[in-house]
């Protein structure tokens, strides 16, 4: 029995190593070596598609890629008349080659899988036993692929609206798009490497500005999420004191402000704060203290997006902090109460370790999001109030903000997509530390 | 000592009225806004003097003077968040279902790459997406901002993710031993146990279309065509000084589904937040 096992894998060795380099050379080759007909099939007809599509597109447009077009648009003369002929639209071309890169590189994919699955059938012959024929690699097939049948429409999904969108915008920033002067199909757009990050980071005009919405987009981050989940402890606890009745009526009076979307939210405050007709004033007034300049003061718009960012973050805080509180076990409390400890102290001891063991990974990404924290900045005071040292950005301007108002007013393009990938950095850092730490507690078990 | 708690709970009860009456008074006093009697933002009293319906009536009658066609608006709002609801649910629950329950070569790169992708600034892409839908023809159409919403579901799935981890393993495999296939274990046991965490999705990728601002605003060029979030935005900077009633109650209306479903579906939201917080 053992002699006529090794007698069949020497007889057929070296079976696997022929298909695999059969599938090297043709995909489908090394399938029909094995004798899975069906199989090869339709990897050779893949094979044939690929090559039919390499050849005829995805090779000139590749070449489009690393050449954004050469031919730019102009005046020529047609007959007797001078026309305006139509050259290169480099952002087009830039696209098509990412799509025409994308499809490439599923391709190779593709093959590297065709040349594997030669090889393991083959092994299979080796020791002797059948190649599955195509009913049972069917059945294999939906059983063993199943998640992969799951995510295949997720997938094209993300690549083609997320991944390939990234891709593109990237490029953006090592190249001259932008406007005046280069906005196709008027004008060719060229590959500039480095420059639009050193001229955000050392040409006067745009090293002020970035450095400037850089510096207040840091400090708003920190105050944003520093006074929202504070404030979500303290309204949380104040919830849950000893002695405090309707307790389910004042957390549903609070979590309003959650429910109402954001963007009401927001324009309502806009209007809430008018420097001339808003009521907040109109109050102020009749108290006789004369109205604060919500929105038009630089510093005092800073303060109002921060409490105004109270007023909507708060009451998540709060419901996080909430949950935390009911999962801390009362012995400990009444231990400490045996021993004599003021509500301070037990707050200090016992609660607030609690709270923040269980929701600083939530903190960190509160502040990552709040760097990104579009709407309470773009909804209530659109950047503004102006500020004459900036270029195209106001004085409440985070990056985001900033960011969309080159994109989308100002057709800054390249210098949008230097700032996006500058902002991904900062954001990948902090959550890549949070992830390390979040992991390391895990295992620490601090909390039994 | 008991005179000093009592002291302690007054104090508090006095900070929790406060904190309930800013919660509570921009909701409030934009419902004021929106039956007073006129058009501007300015009011000598917080109940307004003259209360009115007529606000509420102009917003579904044609404006000869103005371009808000408000109805239309709002059936464009709900058709593009019912279906981006439904796909988007579909999608994003598939997704976690298949990372959180089967071990498959590159899942681990899967999982990272889907967190990397999320650290990018949403609208990294817009200019990408803008020219793209471009070449497709399918700029100023209510399908491609579906499209756009349901293609990055996929991205949010880590809480469904955190949900299915908690169903118990042994409950598909002593269904796998009687013979059922991968469909029928998700169908018959998997989907019946996920009604919360479905809820959830469905709620928050509703409310995402509902008031996307961002995207909207991008891809929908012409006036008909529009959202709520787009067109409510326009009305505040174009018109607010001369239009505030108009815009108060059109937010009214906006709002007020939101508000109520959020408010009934607490539960699920809070179980939807804490899972995403502590699973990451």
């Amino acid at each position: 029995m053992g002699k006529a096992k090794t007698a069949a894998l020497h007889g057929s060795s070296g079976r696997a190593k022929t298909a695999a380099w059969l599938s090297v050379l043709c995909m489908g080759l090394g399938q029909l070596y094995n004798r899975q007909y069906v199989k090869a099939a339709l990897f050779l007809l893949a094979e044939a598609l690929g090559v039919y599509f390499i050849a005829t597109t995805l090779i000139r447009n590749l070449m489009g890629l690393i050449t954004l077009g050469d031919t730019p648009t102009r005046m020529e003369k047609v007959g007797r008349l001078y026309q305006n002929v139509p050259g290169d639209h480099s952002i087009f071309m830039m696209i098509y080659g990412l799509v025409a890169f994308l499809f490439l590189a599923l391709f190779l994919v593709f093959y590297v899988l065709n040349v594997r699955d030669a090889y393991t059938v083959g092994r299979l012959r080796e020791e002797g036993r059948e190649a599955p024929n195509f009913r049972e690699t069917l059945r294999y097939a939906s059983d063993k692929g199943f998640p992969y049948v799951l995510l295949s429409l997720p997938t094209v999904g993300v690549l083609f609206f997320t991944v390939l969108p990234i891709l593109f915008m990237i490029l953006i920033a090592f190249t001259n798009y932008a406007a005046p002067d280069h906005i196709p199909p008027k004008n060719l757009v060229d590959w500039v490497g480095f420059d639009t990050f050193t001229n955000l980071l050392t040409l006067k005009a745009w090293s002020r500005t970035f450095f400037g919405v850089l510096t207040w987009t840091v400090i708003w981050a920190i105050l944003a999420t520093v006074t929202t989940y504070f404030g979500g402890i303290f309204v949380a606890l104040l919830i849950e004191q000893h002695g405090i009745r309707f307790k389910a009526f004042w957390r549903t009076v609070f979590i309003i402000p959650y429910a109402i979307p954001q963007f009401i939210s927001l324009l309502v405050m806009k209007n809430l704060l008018n420097d001339q007709f808003g009521p907040i004033n109109q109050y102020l007034r009749w108290m006789g203290l004369g109205g604060l300049p919500w929105l038009n003061d630089p510093f005092w718009a800073k303060v109002t997006v921060l409490m105004v960012n109270m007023w909507i973050g708060i009451p998540v805080s709060m419901i996080l902090v909430l949950g935390v509180l009911t999962s801390i076990p009362r012995d400990l409390y009444e231990a400490a109460d045996i021993d004599g400890a003021s509500s301070f102290r037990k707050f200090r001891a016992i609660t607030l370790p609690f709270v923040l063991f269980q929701t600083t990974p939530v903190l960190i990404m509160q502040f990552a999001g709040n760097i990104n924290n579009f709407n309470v900045i773009y909804l209530l005071t659109g950047g503004q109030p102006a500020n004459g040292e900036y270029s195209f950005a106001g004085s409440t301007d985070l990056l985001v903000t900033w960011l969309y108002k080159l994109t989308l007013d100002n057709q800054r393009y390249n210098f949008a997509s230097a700032v996006g990938i500058i902002i991904f950095i900062i954001i990948a850092s902090f959550s890549i530390y949070n992830y390390r730490r979040s992991r390391s507690f895990k295992e620490e078990d601090m909390i039994q | 000592m008991k005179s000093k708690r009592k002291v302690k709970l007054t104090f508090s009860y006095i900070l929790l009225a406060l904190i309930a009456v800013a919660s509570v008074y921009p909701a409030i006093w934009i419902v004021m806004s929106s039956f007073k009697a006129g058009d501007s933002l300015y009011s000598e009293t917080f109940i307004p003097r003259q209360l009115t319906f007529q606000h509420y009536k102009d917003l579904f009658s044609g404006h000869s003077d103005k371009d808000l066609p408000y109805l239309r608006w709002y059936w464009n709002t709900l058709k593009i968040a019912v279906t981006s609801m439904v796909l988007g649910t579909i999608i994003q629950v598939l997704t976690a279902y298949a990372m959180s329950r089967f071990r498959f070569k590159g899942r681990q790169t899967a999982m990272t790459t889907v967190l990397i992708l999320g650290m990018f600034p949403g609208f990294m892409s817009m200019i990408a997406i803008y020219l793209m839908l471009l070449q497709l023809n399918l700029l100023d159409s209510p399908w491609a901002l579906v499209l756009v919403y349901t293609a990055g579901a996929a991205l949010g799935m880590f809480v469904a993710k955190g949900f299915f981890d908690t169903i118990p393993r042994a409950l598909e495999e002593s269904a796998l031993l009687d013979g059922a296939g991968h469909w029928k274990i998700f169908t018959a046991i998997i989907l019946p146990l996920s009604r919360p965490i479905i809820t959830y999705i469905g709620l928050t990728t509703f409310t995402g279309a509902w008031v996307d601002f961002i995207f909207a605003r991008l891809i929908l060029r012409s006036r008909e065509n529009w959202t709520l979030a787009v067109g409510l935005y326009e009305m505040v900077n174009t018109y607010s000084s001369t239009e505030f009633t108009l815009f108060a109650a059109g937010s009214v209306l906006v709002a007020i589904p939101i508000t109520i479903l959020y408010m009934f579906l607490q539960r699920f939201l809070v179980q939807g937040l804490t899972a995403g917080a502590t699973k990451g």
